[in-house]
C-alpha cells in the first residue's frame, strides 16, 4: 500500500476546467457560424462538411458534450472530493476519462462533418465513439462513487446526490438508446423500429435534458452557491422531495416530444401529465437556490460570480416553467416544429447550463491556480452583462420568430387552402435570424473574454493542490 | 407483440402511472415539516469546512403548486386516454380530432369547391376566382419541385412551356397529378461502351439543330434505331404515352449539350412525380389543373 496521499487531486480538475473553456470557445463559434448560414446560406461554400446539416449536431454535441461535459467532470470531481474529504477513488482511471472524453470530441468533431451519423438526436455518432463513451462512464461512475464510499464524513452532501444520479443515469440512457446493430465500421441500424425507435430517442433526449443538462448542474449549484453566497443551504427537506421527485418525474416526460405523431394517445397523455408534475420539482431546485441567497443580497452589488449564479437560476425557473407549458398538447400543436423550441432549449443551454457552468469556473480557476481570485474580475463583470444581453436577444428573437411561424403555418383562408406557403415563413424568419446572431455573438464574445481571463489567470499562478482536512474536523 | 393478445401492458403501465402519481403526492406528504418555533436551526451536518444546511420547511405555494399538478394530472387520466386502455370519459383520440376538423373544414368549404368542380379545367383556366384557389394549392403543394412560377427546375418539368412528357390536355394533366409519374429511362452506358454513348449523343444533338460531329452523327443513328427508337421514336420525337421525352426540341429536362446527354444515357434516369390523390380531394386536383393548364396557356398567348 502507497502510503495514503493527503492532498485532493486537483489535476485532473484542473485539466477538465481548461478545456471547458476550449470547448466553449469552439463549440459557440460553431453556433454562431450555423446562425450566420441560416441568414447567408452560402457560407457553407459549396462544401459538403461545412453544410448546415453536419454542423449543427457538431455544434449541439460540442456545446452539451464537450462544454457541459468536461464542466461536468470538473465541477463533479472537485466537489465530491471537498465534501468527501477524500482524495479521488483512482487517480489513473480519473486520467482516462480526462484523455477519453477529449478523444470522443475529437471523434465527434471529426465524423460530424464527414457526415458519419445515426441520424438520432443528441445521439448522433456512431457505434465505435458509443462504446469508447460507454467505457469512459463507467470509469467515471467508478471514480465519483468510489470516491463517495472512501468519504470521511458521515453523510453524503446533496450536491453529489445529483452528481450520481446523473452519472448513474447517463449511463442507461446512453447505453439504451445507442444499441444497434453494426453495418461497418461507420454504420449501424438502431435496435429499435417505427415509433418504438422514436420513443427510446426521445425518452433519452429527454433525459439528457433532465440528467445531464439539469441534475448535474443542479449539483454544480448546490456546491458553488452556497460557498461563493457564504450561505447555508437552505432547506435540506426542500432538497430531498425536489431531488426524488425530479428524477423520478424526468423519466415520463419524453413522449411530448411526439405529440401528434404515429405515438399512441396514452403514451402522449403521459408524456404531458408527467411534464406539468415537473414543473414543482424544477422549481423546487430554483428556490433552495435563491433563498440560499437570502441574507446575502448586497453581495451581488460587487460580486460578478454570484451575479451569474442569480441570473442562471432566473434562466432555469424560467425555462422550467416554459417546459411543462409547452408540453400540454394544444401549446405544443402551435409551438412545435418552430423556433420556438430553439428559444427555449437556448435559455435554458445559455442561460442556466452556460450561466451557473462560467460562474463555477471563475470559482474554480484562480483555486486550482494557487490564486485567490481570476485576473480580472471587471473582466468577469464584462462577461457576465455581454452573456446576458445575449441570452435576451437570442430567446426573445426565437420566441417571436417561433410564435409567428406557428401562427403562419395554421392560418387558413376562405377558401380552405394555407393561406402562407412554408417558404414565406422562412422570409419572414429573416430579421429574428439576424437578432439571433447578434445575440449569439454576443454570448460568444463572453466566452471569448472568459478565455483570456483564464489563461492570464492559469499562466499568472502555480499549479495548486489542496490539502485534505484532518478527520477530527471533517465532521462536526 | 404481446399487447395485442394480452392486456398485462395495459394493466403494467397503467398501474405505474397511478403509483406513480401517488408516489410524489405521498412524498410530499411525508416530508412536509412545520417551522420550529424560534431561529431556524441547522441539519447539523457540516462539509468542506462551511457548507451546512437549515432546516427550512418547503414553501407552502411550492407544495400547492405540487400538489395542484398531481390533481390535475389525475382529472386529465379520466377525461383522456391515458391510463393503459382506458378510452377517458370524453372519448377523445387524435385521428378522431383529425376526422372531425377535416369533416367540418369539408362542410365550410366543399360548396365553394363543389362549384368549381362542375365547370371545365378550360373554363376554370380562364376564372380569376378560380385560378387564385388554385394557385393557393400550386404554392403549397407543388412548387417545392416545380417552383413557384410553375417554371421547373433541372429534373423537375417547366409546366409553364407548351411541351409535355405526358401531354397537356385536362384529363392528362389531372391524371399526372392524381396518380403521379415514373419516367424511367435505363442507363446504357454498359451497352453502348463509351464511344458509342458519345456517338448517339451527337446523334441526338443533332437532332434539336444542335452542333455536332457528323461522322459520330451518322455512326450514332444506327444505334439510336436500335437502342432508342423504341420509346423516344424512329423521328426521335417522343412518346407521351409512356412519357419519353422528344429530343428534337429545345427543353432539356437533365441538362443539354454533350456532357448532359452523355450523364443521361450512361447512367440512365428515374424520374418520380409522386401520386397526389390520396392527398388532394378531386375537386383540388380538379382546379390544380386548371391553374397549370393556365400556365401555359397564359405563356403561348391562348388556347393550345
Amino acid at each position: 500500500m502507497p502510503e495514503i496521499q493527503n492532498t485532493y487531486n486537483y489535476k485532473v480538475v484542473r485539466q477538465f476546467a481548461v478545456m471547458t473553456v476550449v470547448w466553449g470557445v469552439v463549440g459557440m463559434l460553431v453556433g454562431v457560424i450555423i446562425a450566420a448560414q441560416l441568414l447567408w446560406p452560402q457560407l457553407n461554400f459549396d462544401i459538403p462538411w461545412l453544410t448546415y446539416g453536419r454542423l449543427r449536431p457538431l455544434h449541439t454535441n460540442a456545446v452539451i458534450f464537450a462544454f457541459g461535459g468536461s464542466a461536468l467532470f470538473t465541477t463533479s470531481y472537485y466537489v465530491v472530493q471537498r465534501t468527501c474529504h477524500a482524495r479521488l477513488f483512482s487517480d489513473g482511471l480519473a486520467a482516462f476519462t480526462f484523455w477519453g472524453w477529449q478523444l470522443v470530441i475529437v471523434a465527434a468533431a471529426i465524423t460530424l462533418p464527414l457526415g458519419i451519423t445515426t441520424s438520432k438526436e443528441y445521439a448522433e455518432l456512431e457505434w465505435p465513439i458509443d462504446i469508447l463513451i460507454a467505457l469512459v462512464w463507467v470509469a467515471y461512475a467508478v471514480v465519483f462513487f468510489g470516491t463517495v464510499f472512501k468519504r470521511r464524513v458521515s453523510h453524503i452532501y446533496v450536491a453529489n446526490w445529483f452528481f450520481g444520479a446523473f452519472i448513474l443515469t447517463v449511463a442507461i440512457l446512453h447505453i439504451a438508446n445507442s444499441a444497434a446493430v453494426p453495418a461497418g465500421l461507420w454504420k449501424s441500424y438502431s435496435a429499435y423500429a417505427g415509433a418504438q425507435d422514436a420513443m427510446v430517442q426521445w425518452w433519452y433526449a429527454h433525459n439528457a435534458v433532465g440528467f445531464f443538462l439539469t441534475a448535474g448542474f443542479l449539483g454544480m449549484m448546490y456546491y458553488f452557491i452556497p460557498k461563493q453566497a457564504g450561505r447555508p443551504i437552505y432547506s435540506y427537506r426542500l432538497s430531498v422531495v425536489h431531488f426524488w421527485a425530479l428524477i423520478f418525474t424526468y423519466m415520463w416526460a419524453g413522449p411530448h416530444h411526439l405529440h401528434y405523431t404515429a405515438l399512441p394517445d396514452w403514451a402522449q397523455s403521459i408524456g404531458m401529465i408527467f411534464s406539468l408534475v415537473l414543473l414543482a420539482p424544477s422549481w423546487g431546485g430554483m428556490i433552495n437556490g435563491i433563498m440560499t441567497l437570502s441574507g446575502a443580497w448586497h453581495k451581488l452589488r460587487t460580486d460578478p460570480i454570484l451575479k451569474f449564479m442569480v441570473v442562471s437560476l432566473s434562466f432555469y425557473g424560467m425555462s422550467t416553467f416554459e417546459g411543462p407549458m409547452m408540453s400540454i398538447k394544444t401549446v405544443n400543436a402551435l409551438s412545435h416544429y418552430t423556433d420556438w423550441t430553439i428559444g427555449h432549449v437556448h435559455s435554458g443551454a445559455l442561460g442556466w447550463v452556460g450561466l451557473v457552468s462560467m460562474g463555477s469556473l471563475y470559482y474554480l480557476i484562480p483555486r486550482l491556480s494557487g490564486r485567490t481570485e481570476m485576473h480580472s474580475v471587471p473582466a468577469i463583470n464584462l462577461h457576465f452583462w455581454i452573456a446576458t444581453i445575449g441570452i435576451v436577444l437570442y430567446i426573445a428573437a426565437m420566441w417571436i420568430a417561433g410564435v409567428m411561424q406557428g401562427l403562419m403555418w395554421r392560418a387558413v383562408g376562405e377558401d380552405g387552402t394555407l393561406t402562407y406557403t412554408f417558404v414565406e415563413s422562412v422570409k419572414a424568419t429573416y430579421p429574428f435570424y439576424a437578432v439571433r446572431l447578434l445575440g449569439g455573438l454576443l454570448y460568444f464574445s463572453g466566452m471569448l473574454v472568459m478565455a483570456w481571463n483564464t489563461w492570464k489567470t492559469v499562466a499568472g499562478g502555480q499549479p495548486a493542490d489542496a490539502s485534505i482536512p484532518a478527520p477530527a474536523m471533517a465532521h462536526a | 407483440m404481446s399487447e395485442f393478445t394480452s392486456s398485462f401492458w395495459d394493466f403494467y403501465i397503467g398501474v405505474a402511472t397511478l403509483v406513480g402519481l401517488v408516489a410524489c403526492a405521498v412524498l410530499l406528504r411525508v416530508q412536509t415539516t412545520r417551522r420550529a418555533p424560534g431561529e431556524v436551526s441547522t441539519t447539523g451536518h457540516v462539509w468542506d469546512g462551511d457548507l451546512v444546511e437549515l432546516n427550512n420547511p418547503a414553501p407552502a405555494w411550492w407544495r400547492w403548486l405540487f400538489y395542484l399538478t398531481i390533481v390535475f394530472a389525475f382529472v386529465y387520466l379520466a377525461l383522456y386516454p391515458g391510463l393503459g386502455s382506458w378510452k377517458g370519459m370524453l372519448g377523445w383520440t387524435q385521428i378522431g380530432q383529425l376526422k372531425e376538423e377535416v369533416e367540418q373544414a369539408d362542410g365550410r368549404y366543399g360548396p365553394l369547391y363543389e362549384k368549381f368542380a362542375a365547370q371545365e379545367v378550360a373554363t376554370l383556366a380562364r376564372d380569376p376566382s378560380a385560378l387564385a384557389v388554385g394557385q393557393k394549392l400550386f404554392l403549397n403543394t407543388c412548387a417545392q419541385c416545380h417552383a413557384s412560377d410553375g417554371g421547373g427546375s433541372r429534373g423537375f418539368p417547366n409546366l409553364t412551356d407548351r411541351d409535355w412528357l405526358y401531354g397537356g390536355e385536362p384529363e392528362k394533366i389531372k391524371e399526372s397529378i392524381a396518380q403521379g409519374r415514373n419516367g424511367v429511362m435505363p442507363p446504357l452506358g454498359t451497352a453502348l461502351g463509351s464511344e458509342g454513348t458519345k456517338d448517339v449523343a451527337h446523334y441526338v444533338m443533332s437532332l434539336s439543330g444542335g452542333a455536332n460531329d457528323s461522322l459520330r452523327r451518322a455512326r450514332g443513328e444506327a444505334l439510336f434505331k436500335n437502342n432508342c427508337a423504341a420509346c423516344h421514336g424512329a423521328d426521335g420525337k417522343g412518346n407521351t404515352a409512356i412519357g419519353a421525352p422528344n429530343l428534337t426540341d429545345k427543353t432539356w429536362l437533365h441538362g443539354s449539350g454533350e456532357e448532359g446527354i452523355i450523364e443521361t444515357v450512361t447512367k440512365g434516369r428515374n424520374n418520380v412525380m409522386p401520386a397526389h390523390k390520396d392527398l388532394l380531394t378531386p375537386a383540388k386536383i380538379h382546379l390544380l389543373a386548371a391553374y397549370v393548364y393556365s400556365l401555359s396557356a397564359a405563356q403561348s398567348g391562348g388556347q393550345k
